[in-house]
């Protein structure tokens, strides 16, 4: 494996994962998987189905149990239920996109707000638009249809909507599970570059099946097979790895085209 | 009309809705309705008072409250209590149920509330104190749906067959009768009928305003968020338990007032009046009227009362079909309440207010583009 620099020599945020492991049934779905996920890198998740990739995440964000370290800022994330994960600056994505189809896009913003607010302050009603509302809606580029219903939105503008609620909602981390899939090409040209934007500050972890996406703005990827870390580097590195091309990218065109 | 203006209309339309509920029950009903009527539409406010709550739970946040007639008991009873030592405080403050069914004695439990203070205490905290165990227990463990719903009326059944059975306490099944007196007022007078049902439609239009502030609330739209979607709410940093939660306490509160209410208008109260049947309508009113929108469950109850008097005058024995029949229809064709159909035509007229054009350009701009730029 690639050796990483240690992160507070650079004076940089990470996510540091040790040992993980999940278990279904005797099954292993993670295997002892390490990462250490810097901030400033757009780093990518990539593996056929089945490798582990969103039971990873899932892990992380308390949705299944695990074992083994996931630790960011000094804390422990293991164990912790979903919404103390969030409280902790760690924030994800789902494959479908799952905005709040009958609130409008503001309304989707705001909500997100929660980590800004006191208690006593959920009980009035919004006035104007708080400002990191106002940037989380410029940077996602939907400031024009900040007043439509969240259901009218194209696939593309609620994979955005839900990456500007993680903004909104303050995450360093950021877990986005295959943001770009179904869009076309030009979107995802602009969600690459939307993840290139936020990313400096953030540490952003990106599963991906779309070799191409994950050529043109990668980083750093960790190939996943069977729940471990089959290696990790830049794309060239990877491409270049025979032990990838034997178990997952002849695969690949399978995967892309249906994803 | 500028877009703007119409905007206003709309975001004041609800405003104006319970202001018209508010003069229609505060000013017209008094004076058009005899004492009799007034105080069953007293009565039907009181379950309106519920209603709200259960729009609340169930409309805004999911919950299927099938067993608010326990906490309507609650604050019955509790208010029930009271007003029975008041009328037995003549007669050597023993209620007359436990001279004949018990020993002769006051029960310990029984005797705090002698004091006005503490009833109208205990009608909110109790509820609040039995929704929160309650609740805490159930949204915690991510118990929802039909096992919230059977649950909660379970609930309810095991009350009322306590009620019954607990008949030195309790009265059983005639409950607490006679009831002669509100905190010092006689009840036999229809000055002082007239001022407990103002109280109790004031109360009602309190609660909707109330309720009008909480929806506009950043945790209104939090409450829909989690009935819409319930984990995706855990990612935003929030535990929708204790969204569902605080919801479930309001609506419960909300119930324990009406019930309170509902004793001094109905001069008694009994176990048939908190069942599970009791419970269903409630329910069914607010179902009727549109769980979701601001004024359907009140009103929606108002209707329900109003047709269960009526129908129940002209058709003893096939009431109930008919009040079926009507819920059929209503779920077959507006599954979103009367208050869908009442709110769709109130969009209709703000839209033609606005469409109607102070000049041609506006005629030419459609709704939705407007809206946008407003």
């Amino acid at each position: 494996m690639k050796h990483v620099v240690p992160p507070d020599e650079r004076g940089l945020d990470y996510l540091e994962i040790r040992g993980l492991t999940v278990e279904f049934d005797g099954f292993r779905a993670v295997d002892g998987v390490d990462l250490t996920l810097l901030q400033g890198r757009l780093h990518f998740l990539i593996g056929p189905n089945g490798a582990g990739k969103t039971t990873l995440v899932d892990a992380v964000t308390g949705l299944v149990p695990g074992s083994g370290l996931a630790r960011y800022r000094g804390r422990e994330l293991l164990g912790l239920r979903s919404h103390k994960v969030v409280q902790a600056g760690v924030g994800r994505t789902f494959q479908t996109a799952t905005v709040f189809e009958e609130l409008t896009v503001l309304q989707n913003l705001d909500i997100a707000g929660g980590v800004h607010r006191s208690a006593w302050g959920m009980l009035r009603a919004r006035r104007g638009v708080p400002e990191y509302v106002e940037s989380a809606l410029e940077t996602i580029g939907l400031s024009d249809l900040r007043d439509r219903p969240a259901g009218v939105l194209a696939h593309g503008q609620k994979q955005w909507l839900e990456i500007g609620m993680l903004l909104v909602q303050d995450s360093k981390v950021m877990l986005l599970d295959e943001p770009v899939a179904g869009m076309s090409a030009e979107e995802r040209t602009e969600t690459g570059e939307l993840l290139r934007r936020i990313g400096a500050e953030r540490t952003i972890v990106v599963i991906e099946h779309d070799m191409e996406f994950v050529r043109t703005f990668a980083d750093v990827v960790t190939v996943l097979h069977a729940g471990k870390v089959l290696t990790e580097g830049t794309v060239a590195e990877i491409q270049a790895d025979p032990r990838v091309q034997e178990v997952y990218l002849g695969r690949t065109a399978e995967g892309a085209d249906h994803a | 009309m500028s877009p703007r203006s119409a905007h206003l209309l709309r975001s004041s339309l609800p405003l104006l809705g319970i202001a018209l509920i508010a003069v229609l029950l505060l000013v017209v009903a008094p004076s058009v309705l005899t004492p009799f009527r007034l105080n069953n539409l007293g009565k039907y406010c009181c379950y309106a008072i519920a209603a709200v709550g259960i729009g609340i739970a169930w409309g805004r946040g999911g919950m299927l409250v099938l067993g608010q007639g326990l906490f309507f008991g609650i604050g019955a009873y509790a208010m029930g209590m009271h007003l029975k030592l008041e009328a037995a405080a003549a007669t050597g403050g023993v209620p007359d149920f436990m001279l004949n069914f018990g020993d002769g004695s006051l029960p310990v439990w029984w005797e705090p509330f002698r004091s006005g203070g503490f009833t109208i205490a205990a009608i909110i905290v109790l509820p609040a104190v039995v929704a929160t165990a309650l609740g805490a227990a159930v949204f915690k463990r991510r118990i929802k749906g039909a096992y919230f719903a059977i649950l909660s009326q379970a609930l309810t059944v095991a009350f009322a067959a306590l009620l019954v059975s607990q008949i030195k306490y309790t009265g059983g099944q005639t409950g607490l009768n006679s009831l002669s007196s509100f905190f010092g007022y006689n009840l036999y007078d229809p000055v002082n009928k007239q001022m407990i049902y103002s109280i109790t439609a004031g109360v009602l239009v309190a609660m909707l305003l109330l309720t009008w502030q909480l929806y506009r609330s950043r945790f209104g739209e939090l409450l829909v968020a989690v009935r819409d979607g319930e984990e995706r709410v855990r990612f935003l940093g929030h535990d929708p338990a204790n969204i569902k939660l605080l919801a479930f306490v309001i609506a419960a509160v909300m119930a324990s007032i009406g019930g309170a209410l509902f004793v001094p208008l109905a001069g008694l109260i009994n176990p048939r009046e908190v069942n599970a049947l009791a419970s269903i309508m409630l329910i069914a009113g607010v179902a009727l009227g549109g769980r979701a929108a601001l004024l359907g469950p009140a009103l929606g109850a108002l209707a329900v009362g109003y047709g269960r008097t009526t129908l129940s005058e002209a058709f003893p024995d096939q009431w109930t079909y008919f009040l079926g029949l009507l819920f059929v229809v209503v779920i077959l064709f507006l599954p979103a309440g009367l208050a869908s159909a009442l709110s769709r035509w109130g969009r209709a007229i703000a839209d033609r207010v606005r469409s109607r054009p102070p000049s041609s350009r506006h005629r030419a701009s459609s709704g939705v583009t407007e809206e946008v730029a407003a």
